[in-house]
């Protein structure tokens, strides 16, 4: 199996490190791996995105056309990566910024209020996690122990405190997706 | 030794440490800044030094000093910088010195973008610089790749006294895979550095680091035994992948980041019933002129494409080595545009319905 995966928002929204934590655990679990970022002058409120693969197989090329998922945390990212879902693939929305529904008919959408979850937990930058925590509830991936020991390298000794926090943005996530929608 | 998950960009710079390299000389440019910027923290910590020249000539210079003094020394840059650095080349190959240089490829010409591409690959295999001389060019398609050709790079660099050019590009240097720091497989006989300029003493004859004959019949002679040293590199340091050749009707030719995308297109062609193979060059000086030469000779092998991120370089090589035995067609995406898999796809098969009619 290979998943081909692309994640978009807006520059601070911690798109880049969803993806290496996804790539990390990915590898961390014997996979083969590759993470790509968008780059250019970029910046906090600009466009970002990245394209990861997690597969059993060598990854060819690094570049995600026809992705298995897409994850879009901002209104432009919906409108720019939604046609990129390969038929029968998965969209996950973060419903709180995008106002708009899917237009597709051909795949599965899953609505997730990742900021709203994020304030609940108390910290608004744990959205991502949220989303992440849906993506990897929905297909398995990989698990939730991997990424957490990932993010746990990405963040080093001195922000173990908030381990717990992203812990549990991760399992928040993991409960929306009952509520996906398959057409 | 575990895998780590490293940019393309710390991973190269990594494996210079780990291969000896001391000294880092270089001046920023995107997309390789994770270079000098990976090389200025680390190299203090294992007691080397990093130096952030005034400008990538001054760079390049630094470069011939410090191979002048028999170090392991590297310095990095995007195309427009390699431009700059070119006279300093010139200058390293004509001394007969060894250094690493590595070329992040970004889109040209002039300042062009900051975007992949592979339009530098003129530049860096047939010369680059004034004067007859060749850099080794080695273009890895992987992280794993780059790493190992790194390291390499610098034995033979110090084999032949000649220096070694990475050729990559934005995207391999930007984005992230596992790699792992291994020993290299093979065990190299490096000569000793007796030429190198480490400060008279009385013990040996004095060492000079020169590039200048004003004889013309002496500079002759200095440049047919640099040749000479060529063409032993061209009988041993021949690097080249063969993927799905056997059986293939049409053969690609790609190096670097583009092979990964071409098998890709093949794997979806096979799905296809499409029989494609790809002849990976991964030293692009040396060229696998042999590869080809063999592959062309082949009855079920009809034509050849190469796909490249120019307006068509290496084709240009592949011509040569095909020698008018089958057509060679080309494919390319340029200004740091990256081929669509779909539209190699669509080339591949229009060459097919064309050769096959």
């Amino acid at each position: 199996m290979t998943h081909q995966i692309i994640i978009a928002g807006f520059g601070g929204q911690g798109i880049m490190l969803m993806g290496q934590l996804l790539a990390y655990a990915g590898m961390l679990e014997g996979k083969n791996v590759s993470w790509l970022p968008s780059y250019g002058p970029e910046m906090r409120g600009g466009t970002a995105n990245c394209n990861v693969i997690i597969s059993d197989e060598p990854v060819a090329s690094p570049i995600v056309t026809e992705a298995t998922a897409v994850m879009v945390m901002n209104r432009p990212s919906l409108d720019r990566f939604e046609g990129a879902v390969m038929k029968g693939g998965l969209l996950l929305v973060n419903s709180s910024l995008i106002d708009k529904k899917a237009s597709r008919d051909d795949i599965e959408v899953c609505y997730i209020p990742a900021n709203e979850i994020a304030d609940q937990l108390g910290n608004s930058r744990v959205a991502n996690m949220v989303v992440l925590g849906s993506y990897i509830a929905k297909t398995g991936v990989v698990s939730p122990a991997s990424v957490i020991e990932s993010l746990r390298k990405a963040l080093g000794p001195s922000k173990e405190h908030l381990i717990p926090l992203n812990e549990e943005a991760l399992k928040r996530g993991a409960e929306c997706v009952k509520e996906c929608v398959r057409r | 030794m575990s895998k780590v998950l490293m940019k393309g960009n710390e991973a190269i710079a990594e494996a210079a440490i780990q291969a000896g390299c001391r000294y880092f000389f270089g001046y920023p440019i995107t997309p390789q800044n994770e270079i000098p910027a990976y090389m200025a923290k680390r190299l203090p910590e294992v007691g080397g030094c990093f130096i952030q020249a005034e400008s990538e000539v001054s760079a390049i210079n630094m470069v011939y000093g410090a191979a002048g003094a028999g170090a392991r020394v590297m310095t990095s840059s995007s195309s427009p910088g390699i431009s700059l650095k070119q006279e300093g080349l010139s200058y390293i190959a004509g001394a007969e010195l060894p250094c690493v240089v590595v070329n992040m490829v970004r889109g040209g010409p002039g300042l062009g973008g900051i975007q992949p591409a592979q339009s530098d690959y003129f530049q860096a295999t047939k010369g680059g610089g004034h004067g007859d001389y060749h850099l080794v060019v080695l273009a890895p398609s992987t992280i794993q790749e780059a790493v190992d050709l790194v390291m390499e790079g610098f034995d033979i660099a110090d084999q032949y006294r000649n220096p070694v050019m990475i050729l990559g590009d934005g995207m391999l240097g930007q984005m992230m895979e596992p790699v792992e720091f291994r020993p290299l497989s093979s065990k190299r006989e490096l000569p000793p550095k007796t030429w190198a300029t480490t400060g008279y003493t009385g013990d040996r004859p004095r060492n000079i680091i020169n590039s200048l004959f004003i004889d013309p019949q002496a500079l002759e002679e200095h440049v047919k035994r640099i040749y000479r040293k060529y063409e032993e590199i061209k009988k041993k340091e021949v690097k080249v992948e063969c993927y799905n050749c056997e059986d293939a009707e049409i053969i690609v030719a790609a190096y670097g980041t583009t092979a990964r995308i071409v098998k890709s297109v093949i794997q979806k062609a096979k799905r296809e019933g499409m029989n494609v193979g790809l002849i990976r060059p991964i030293s692009l000086w040396p060229f696998p002129t042999s590869t080809f030469e063999e592959w062309a000779q082949r009855e079920h092998v009809k034509a050849f494409m190469s796909v490249e991120m120019s307006m068509g370089q290496m084709v240009e090589d592949v011509r040569l080595s095909v020698n008018g035995r089958k057509p060679v067609y080309f494919y390319g995406r340029t200004g740091g545009m990256v081929p669509e898999p779909n539209a190699i796809l669509s080339e591949i098969k229009k060459v097919i319905g064309g050769v096959s009619r």
